[in-house]
């Protein structure tokens, strides 16, 4: 019943209809007032504007961040390129403007003919790019002759400048321009086509950071394009500034010494992971990237057997040879294969049925325990070792000591290795396991394979009882103003559950390798700083025999068969304040090829340490009261 | 039953006409806002206007051919249809510049928040038509138009798709003011609203609060939103009392315009026509609302009423909407003006509208006493 009376018939509808009517009116008279204010009352003025198209955007490039080394060396900033634009619709009569272009840049008139003619714009409002970085004499000339230069535009664009040249190429990587794919992405926030962005080591890895964020500002332009006024401007904010905890100095000295030799060196505070070095040889040019590379450099610089662009410290992959005795003997250590006291006698082989296999001293290092067998690095002792323990076990111990994984170091495409495992075999070969195998394993060859950078992160871990840090490439990061944004703290990965005799006993080994009169780095003992190590000598299994024709004066092809020298250490023994990997690439000899490069950067290393205590000591002493 | 002669004789012919001449006018504008500029392959988005003007027309005539009463018994199903849509589109729509609003069939990309659109009107015109009542509704009352808005209303935000969820909201608001709220749920929904907003914005974050005060201020953009505010408005200027002639619009011709194709078309329009062009299509929207309003008094039956009003609301407020904002009356939002701007599911949902509206126009002798 009382929804019966309630109920609303069209009438009352009706009258609401007209409400509505009513409102939409006023409405749309507001709609038609802003229309007339617009054309009618504004429309000249707009009319004005609109001819010149005088209101422009115009983007401001935020500087890219800086670049340092742990103690503040300027690695990386930017330069001013400057870069030619035409607005052909402005730059009537065309062809004059562009003969007096070429007058006063040397750019032919013809290249810039047919640019204008690639971008299809004889008539064109939209800027046409003539000629990227120009050079500052070019720009001196073109800004002198401006008023007879009409629709003639630069800009200023900051670029890349790589202080260095060559040096620390594969950590700080270089940059390329954004392609049309990254662009729809939109992956990189606020950037536009033209624009660059990391492509290659730490500039690829901390983009984000560096990168900044573009401003820009409305302004109004004349006739011939000059700006009249900026309308309103949003400043543009730079991207932050990069402290690397690279001691530039001694990355320096390392690629002095890496030089005309393919390999690489890489240094960290073993109480951190700090890195300290990090040089892969051959390198590259970072300055070529900078104003975009041709195809053809591109391809020179792919194509070079010698690998120039892979940072072979994270990316190689090698056999560790006897550098992984140390793993062997932990395995052997702590599954109580061997102890301290264990000796077996090594006569120069180790038959295993019909198999011979050889101890890299032909003549035998007779009786020898762990501590000696590291020292001498014997292979029959760890061929012995291996056996008894088992592939499976070995590849247990390896793995905690990081092997056969990625450090997780900052920086893309690290290398993961290869640890073998039986399982790993049968997967992927279908073979099942064969204890020759693991005789090989044991020491190093076979299936095994590692980056300098696992080593050294091991090596490390030895060296402060058994932390395992991931290896750090920056420090800190800071605005432009210097205020500190981010402090990388040391991260570790992993700890070595070892018995203390077990740390204790390869400690010994390593110490003795280099400061006993048989150890395999005796060559580099230095008394000041007492080092520790491990040499080893990767054999090639895979040997390319020379074509027939081709004698072994034939170097490059002579060296192939050579085996690849490493050589791991940290000094001083005591309390390490630096761990060090070394790989040389066909330097034949760990002792010789790669052991030589460790002292030269230990050494270096710390007497530079000593000498900025000494510096600290002295100014404290100066602040005290006499 | 036979066929009713009456349908033919009450057939609005005006309004069908006025649709047909709004969308050549369309057609006209996206010619020149993809002929005059550089990019070549835009040419091709007028062929694809053109074919879904096609489609839109058998829409239109597939919606009056049966009566709308039959749209009320679908409600339901068309709603669940529709927010199906919109929960598929999240999770499998196309993104496209940070938003994810497409679901692509085979060649073609719709926009189900489009069509969603008319779902939340023909839902809230079946609910409104059975319970409207003279002294308005109550609280309890709205409870259910409210929960039917906001279910689309999220979704659609979760694209991110602001103005189509805007145009939803008033929508709905202006469906629920026609049908009467009582007057002491109305203040205290107005007061509700008015202490919420601070308390709201007290916990919204500061890159949240900097987007919407950019969005009621364009100005504050001068890169962005505000640049494209100041390029459109001196198109629209500069098309003075009888504007720069077809095809020669400089403003559209270098692309000074951001998407002038689809929610700047009208500034394309404006500056190539003047005033007088401007002024014309604007007493043309004018004239089709008062007509859909017309439509909706002459109905004897409450959903029709309702449903008239409703599909006439979407069409104002996308008008006034994307005109005031081209205008630089209103914040900027991804809102097209109906028949106008490019883009299929665009003209599809709004020949369906008028399809609508005819349908319910032919049919009004059907309830007379």
């Amino acid at each position: 019943m009382k929804q019966y009376l309630n109920t609303v018939t069209s009438e009352w509808f009706n009258k609401r209809v007209m409400g509505a009517i009513l409102c939409v009116v006023v409405a749309f008279s507001i709609l038609f007032m802003r229309l007339f204010y617009l054309q009618i009352i504004k429309g000249e003025e707009f009319l004005r504007l609109s001819e010149n198209n005088s209101i422009r955007l115009e983007s401001i490039v935020a500087p890219r961040g800086l670049i340092f080394d742990a103690e503040g060396n300027l690695l990386v900033d930017n330069r001013p390129s400057f870069d030619l634009r035409i607005i052909p619709r402005n730059a009537k009569p065309l062809e004059q403007t562009l003969k007096k272009l070429a007058r006063y840049t040397n750019i032919p008139e013809e290249d810039m003919m047919e640019e204008i003619r690639a971008c299809n714009g004889m008539s064109s409002y939209k800027p046409v790019l003539l000629k990227q970085d120009i050079g500052r004499d070019a720009m001196a000339a073109i800004e002198v002759h401006r008023f007879d230069l009409p629709g003639v535009v630069m800009n200023i664009r900051p670029v890349r400048h790589y202080i260095n040249g060559q040096h620390a190429a594969h950590l700080i990587g270089y940059l390329g321009e954004i392609n049309a794919k990254e662009l729809q992405r939109g992956a990189f926030e606020g950037c536009k086509s033209g624009d660059f962005i990391g492509r290659f080591g730490v500039e690829k890895t901390y983009e984000d950071l560096l990168r900044g964020k573009r401003g820009g500002r409305q302004v109004e332009v004349d006739v011939r394009g000059q700006v009249v006024k900026a309308l309103r401007t949003v400043s543009a904010i730079p991207g932050r500034n990069l402290y690397l905890s690279l001691d530039y100095a001694l990355q320096k000295k390392v690629e002095e010494l890496l030089q005309d030799r393919v390999g690489a060196v890489v240094a960290m505070d073993p109480m951190t992971g700090y890195t300290l070095v990090m040089a892969s040889s051959p390198t590259f040019d970072q300055n070529a990237f900078v104003s975009g590379m041709t195809r053809k450099e591109w391809k020179v610089l792919t194509s070079n057997p010698e690998y120039p662009m892979t940072n072979r410290v994270i990316q190689a992959e090698y056999p560790p040879a006897s550098t992984y005795k140390i793993v062997t003997a932990i395995a052997g250590l702590e599954e109580g294969a061997i102890d301290s006291k264990t000796t077996h006698y090594c006569p120069g082989y180790y038959g295993m049925g019909n198999r011979v296999f050889r101890c890299w001293k032909r003549g035998g290092h007779g009786d020898v325990n762990v501590v000696r067998a590291i020292a001498e690095s014997c292979d029959v002792f760890f061929y012995k070792v291996g056996e008894e323990v088992g592939v499976d076990k070995l590849a247990f111990y390896a793995r905690m000591c990081g092997l056969g994984a990625r450090t997780g170091i900052n920086l893309e495409n690290e290398g993961r290795g290869l640890i073998p495992t039986s399982e790993w075999k049968k997967k992927r070969i279908g073979e099942s396991w064969q204890k020759g195998e693991t005789l090989n394993v044991s020491i190093g060859q076979g299936f095994n394979l590692t980056t300098p950078l696992q080593m050294l992160v091991l090596t490390a871990a030895i060296a402060n009882n058994g932390t395992l840090y991931q290896p750090q490439i920056v420090r800190r990061l800071e605005t432009a103003d210097g205020i500190e944004v981010k402090n990388i703290e040391p991260k570790v990965t992993g700890n070595l559950t070892l018995n203390p005799q077990t740390m204790d006993i390869v400690k010994k080994g390593l110490w003795e390798a280099v400061n006993t009169k048989k150890g395999t780095a005796r060559g580099i003992k230095l008394d000041a700083y007492p080092i520790s190590g491990k040499t080893g000598t990767a054999q090639l299994v895979t040997t390319k025999e020379p074509k027939r024709g081709e004698t072994e004066k034939n170097d490059s092809l002579f060296n192939q068969n050579l085996p690849h020298a490493w050589f791991v250490a940290y000094a001083p023994s005591e309390a390490p304040r630096i761990a060090v990997a070394i790989i040389v690439e066909h330097g034949e000899h760990g002792s010789t090829a790669a052991a030589p490069i460790a002292k030269e950067v230990i050494k270096m290393y710390m007497e530079k340490q000593e000498e900025k205590k000494w510096l600290a000591d002295a100014g404290d002493g100066k602040d005290m009261p006499e | 039953m036979g066929f009713d002669r009456r349908l033919v004789q009450y057939f609005d012919w005006g309004l069908m006409l006025l649709v047909i001449v709004l969308g050549a006018i369309g057609l006209v504008a996206l010619y020149s806002a993809v002929t005059a500029g550089a990019d070549i392959a835009q040419k091709i988005l007028f062929t694809k206007q053109l074919i879904w003007y096609g489609a839109g027309l058998a829409a239109m005539v597939f919606f009056f051919l049966f009566s709308y009463k039959s749209l009320e018994k679908w409600a339901d199903i068309i709603y669940g249809g529709c927010v199906f849509l919109l929960v598929v589109v999240l999770l499998f729509g196309k993104v496209t510049g940070g938003s994810q609003r497409w679901l692509l069939v085979g060649p073609i990309s719709v926009q189900p928040s489009e069509i969603a659109k008319v779902a939340v009107i023909i839902i809230l015109a079946r609910y409104y038509s059975k319970y409207a009542n003279e002294r308005g509704f109550s609280f309890r009352g709205l409870i259910n138009p409210i929960i039917l808005t906001a279910i689309p209303f999220v979704l659609i935000v979760k694209q991110p798709d602001l103005g189509t969820a805007m145009v939803i909201l008033l929508i709905a608001a202006t469906m629920t003011l026609f049908v009467k709220i009582e007057r002491r749920t109305l203040i205290y929904i107005l007061s509700f609203g008015i202490l919420s907003g601070p308390m709201v914005w007290y916990f919204l974050k500061g890159y949240q609060k900097q987007r919407i005060l950019t969005f009621l201020n364009p100005d504050r953009d001068p890169l962005g939103a505000g640049y494209h505010i100041i390029q459109s408005k001196i198109g629209i200027g500069s098309g003075y009392i009888s504007g720069r002639g077809f095809l020669k619009g400089t403003q559209n011709a270098l692309s000074f315009l951001p998407e002038q194709h689809t929610d700047f078309i009208f500034s394309v329009l404006a500056e190539e026509w003047g005033f007088m062009g401007a002024s014309v299509l604007l007493l043309m929207f004018l004239f089709f609302i008062v007509w859909g309003l017309n439509i909706a008094a002459n109905c004897r039956d409450n959903f029709g009423t309702i449903l008239a009003v409703g599909i006439t609301t979407l069409i104002m407020w996308q008008v006034l909407i994307n005109i005031g904002m081209v205008m630089g009356l209103m914040p900027v939002v991804g809102v097209t003006l109906p028949f106008i701007s490019y883009g299929g599911s665009s003209i599809v949902t709004m020949m369906i509208c008028a399809g609508i509206l005819l349908n319910i126009s032919m049919r009004r002798f059907q309830f007379e006493k």
